[in-house]
């Protein structure tokens, strides 16, 4: 600390990467490292100011947000259970031989015993009634109240990551989440469904017969659909977590907001709310298996999503921007 | 590069209807080891906020580096290190993940480097045994010795650092000392906030003392001590013939009350002082030298103790 030569001259950091300044750094920190035990190297040394790529800074920043999300015990303890649902269904079905419930709409279930294909679509749809909307708030609820939970809200927004551009990196993460364990319910299903009762041409709602390989890309067309719907929810619940520092609590108000709406489309006097609820459309996936494909069907559900979309990002965005972080 | 780091104008925040920053002027020079000194709720946490950007003030503004905040705040934030209102990470992470995380959300940071300058800090802070040990093993100590390696990821031109030492062993407390005193030397200035004087005194070049939400006084630590000169102090029930030969000793800021007579010794030497009184027969009954310390000037700013909460 005393026998640095020339620290006034070389403000670490603040001049121009040239080869002068960062050994003067070196010289200066190696000095100076002393203060802790065997420090030896100055944590600057190697940086070269000036390197700008907001583009790579970006991917960095998204990529380190889904390894915390995917990598973290939690989610993937949620992952695993939401893949347990086609097991079980398809393992249900195969031991008790059969189905007895035939001729109900969509009736994946009683398709199953003819072919595998169907238990994707059965877990799909039975999954999205509670357990993918709780997956889906347990992700969206955390992403901001649990920063702020942790405390790491702070330190974030220091570094600096802009309020915005966070919000954009939940958000992508949420998305890819969700996409992620949609595809995962239907592989799942389709793996234990195949190997449980074997595949072939699937029978569509409309009776039509289409391969297998068409079935599979109509399959993919149900998560992509499924996805767009499931992430409005997302949106809300990036809302929702902007308002708390209480994951938990987002988690839970989001899960809320699911349920009400479920139970809203449930009640026919409310005929003319079920249009706008959030979660009205999502069953409309079926009309994807139906010849030819009913996109007209579709266009309600994936507009509604968007609308939520727009909304309730806005809102988080408005919420967030100007909020003071004091957790 | 402006010669003031960090100044602030009229900053004030106020949480419903209780203030919790008043007004407050600060001015960090340059390359100086600013101590931000309080009792607890005093206000330097929430001052510490705003400077950040993560609360917005109520009034006032402040600038960092010579950029108006928050305009400046993507420019201006990367070159500087903070630890605000104790560590913070994700338990489930080690360490060193959690400086990948912090490093990956900076855009200004190298990617190519990130590994080098991650085990470098760890290193500066003496964490590197326990770089891969989940963050929630850790004790107080080595979570407060990552957010300082977090603070010095890249290298720094303002280090913001909330009560650095809180949490720490003796041990601990002497090298984080000694880190901010080697930083300042690379050039780098520290605003450091502690409701310790000894720190003050040991680590700092500037001091700005916070009570109740005000800055009540701001100085460097080099005029504070002049200003805590020494006075003479003589009893006697002949106060005016004593300030009478204290003057003439050329002593300054001479005062007489009834029964004292003081003044500022500067150079002069009490011995000489008494021997001049005993000469010119001042009938003496008590002689005395009081040298305040800043612990007693800064007491004397805030009307209590640094321990105790405000």
């Amino acid at each position: 600390m005393s026998a640095v030569d020339s620290p006034a001259d070389v403000p670490p950091g603040s001049s121009p990467a040239t080869g002068a300044t960062a050994s003067g750094a070196v010289a200066s920190s190696a000095v100076a490292s002393g203060a802790f035990p065997g420090g030896t190297v100055s944590p600057g040394t190697v940086r070269r100011r000036g390197w700008r790529s907001g583009r790579t800074g970006r991917a960095r920043f998204f990529r380190s947000e889904l390894r915390l999300v995917f990598g973290r015990r939690r989610n993937q303890a949620g992952m695993a259970a939401l893949a347990a649902v086609p097991v079980i269904i398809a393992v249900a079905l195969r031991v008790t031989d059969g189905p007895t419930e035939a001729g109900r709409d969509p009736g994946f279930f009683s398709a199953i015993s003819g072919n595998g294909f169907f238990v994707a679509l059965a877990a799909l749809g039975a999954e999205l009634g509670l357990f993918l909307p709780i997956a889906v708030a347990a992700i969206a609820g955390d992403s901001i109240a649990g920063e702020a939970n942790s405390g790491t809200l702070r330190y974030l927004l220091t570094v600096p990551v802009g309020r915005t551009r966070l919000l954009a990196v939940k958000y992508a993460a949420i998305v890819v989440f969700v996409a992620t364990v949609t595809l995962l319910v239907a592989a799942i299903g389709l793996l234990a469904g195949l190997a449980l009762f074997g595949g072939g041409p699937v029978t569509l709602l409309s009776g039509v017969q289409v391969s297998l390989a068409e079935g599979l890309l109509r399959l993919l067309g149900v998560c992509a659909y499924l996805t767009v719907g499931l992430c409005a929810l997302g949106a809300v619940g990036l809302f929702v977590s902007t308002l708390t520092e209480q994951p938990m609590g987002a988690t839970i108000a989001t899960t809320m907001l699911a349920v009400t709406s479920f139970v809203l489309d449930s009640i026919p006097q409310l005929d003319w709310l079920h249009p706008y609820l959030l979660t009205h459309h999502w069953q409309a996936f079926v009309e994807l298996l139906r010849d030819p494909v009913a996109f007209d069907a579709l266009r309600p559900g994936l507009l509604s999503a968007a609308g939520y979309a727009v909304v309730f990002l806005s809102a988080a965005w408005a919420r967030f921007g100007g909020r003071d972080v004091t957790s | 590069m402006p010669e003031v780091a960090v100044r602030s104008t009229g900053l004030s925040k106020r949480f419903g209807r209780q203030v919790a920053v008043d007004a407050v002027d600060l001015a960090v020079p340059r390359g100086a080891v600013y101590g931000f000194l309080g009792p607890n709720g005093s206000g330097k946490t929430t001052t510490i906020r705003m400077l950040l950007g993560l609360v917005r003030p109520t009034s006032g503004g402040h600038a960092l580096l010579g950029r108006a905040m928050p305009d400046g705040a993507a420019e201006v934030l990367p070159r500087i290190g903070a630890l605000v209102e104790g560590p913070a990470f994700h338990p489930y992470l080690s360490g060193a993940d959690n400086l990948r995380r912090l490093d990956a959300a900076d855009r200004t940071a190298d990617p190519r480097s990130s590994a080098a300058r991650i085990g470098a800090a760890l290193d500066r802070v003496g964490l590197t045994a326990a770089a891969g040990k989940r963050y929630r093993a850790y004790s107080l100590g080595m979570r407060q010795r990552l957010a300082l390696a977090a603070a010095l990821l890249v290298p720094r031109d303002l280090l913001i650092l909330d009560e650095p030492t809180n949490g720490l062993d003796p041990q601990g407390t002497r090298e984080v000392r000694a880190l901010v005193g080697a930083l300042a030397a690379e050039g780098v200035t520290v605003l450091l906030s502690t409701h310790l004087l000894a720190e003050v005194e040991q680590v700092c070049t500037d001091v700005g003392v916070m009570h109740r939400g005000r800055l009540v006084a701001q100085a460097s630590l080099a005029e504070l001590r002049a200003a805590a000169a020494p006075r003479a102090r003589v009893s006697t029930g002949r106060p005016a013939m004593a300030a009478q030969v204290l003057r003439e000793l050329g002593l300054a800021e001479v005062a007489e009350s009834s029964g004292e007579a003081s003044a500022a010794l500067g150079a002069v030497p009490p011995e000489k002082v008494v021997a001049a009184l005993v000469h010119a027969a001042v009938p003496v009954r008590g002689f005395a030298v009081d040298a305040p310390d800043l612990e007693e000037l800064f007491v004397s700013l805030t009307g209590e103790g640094f321990d105790v909460s405000g």
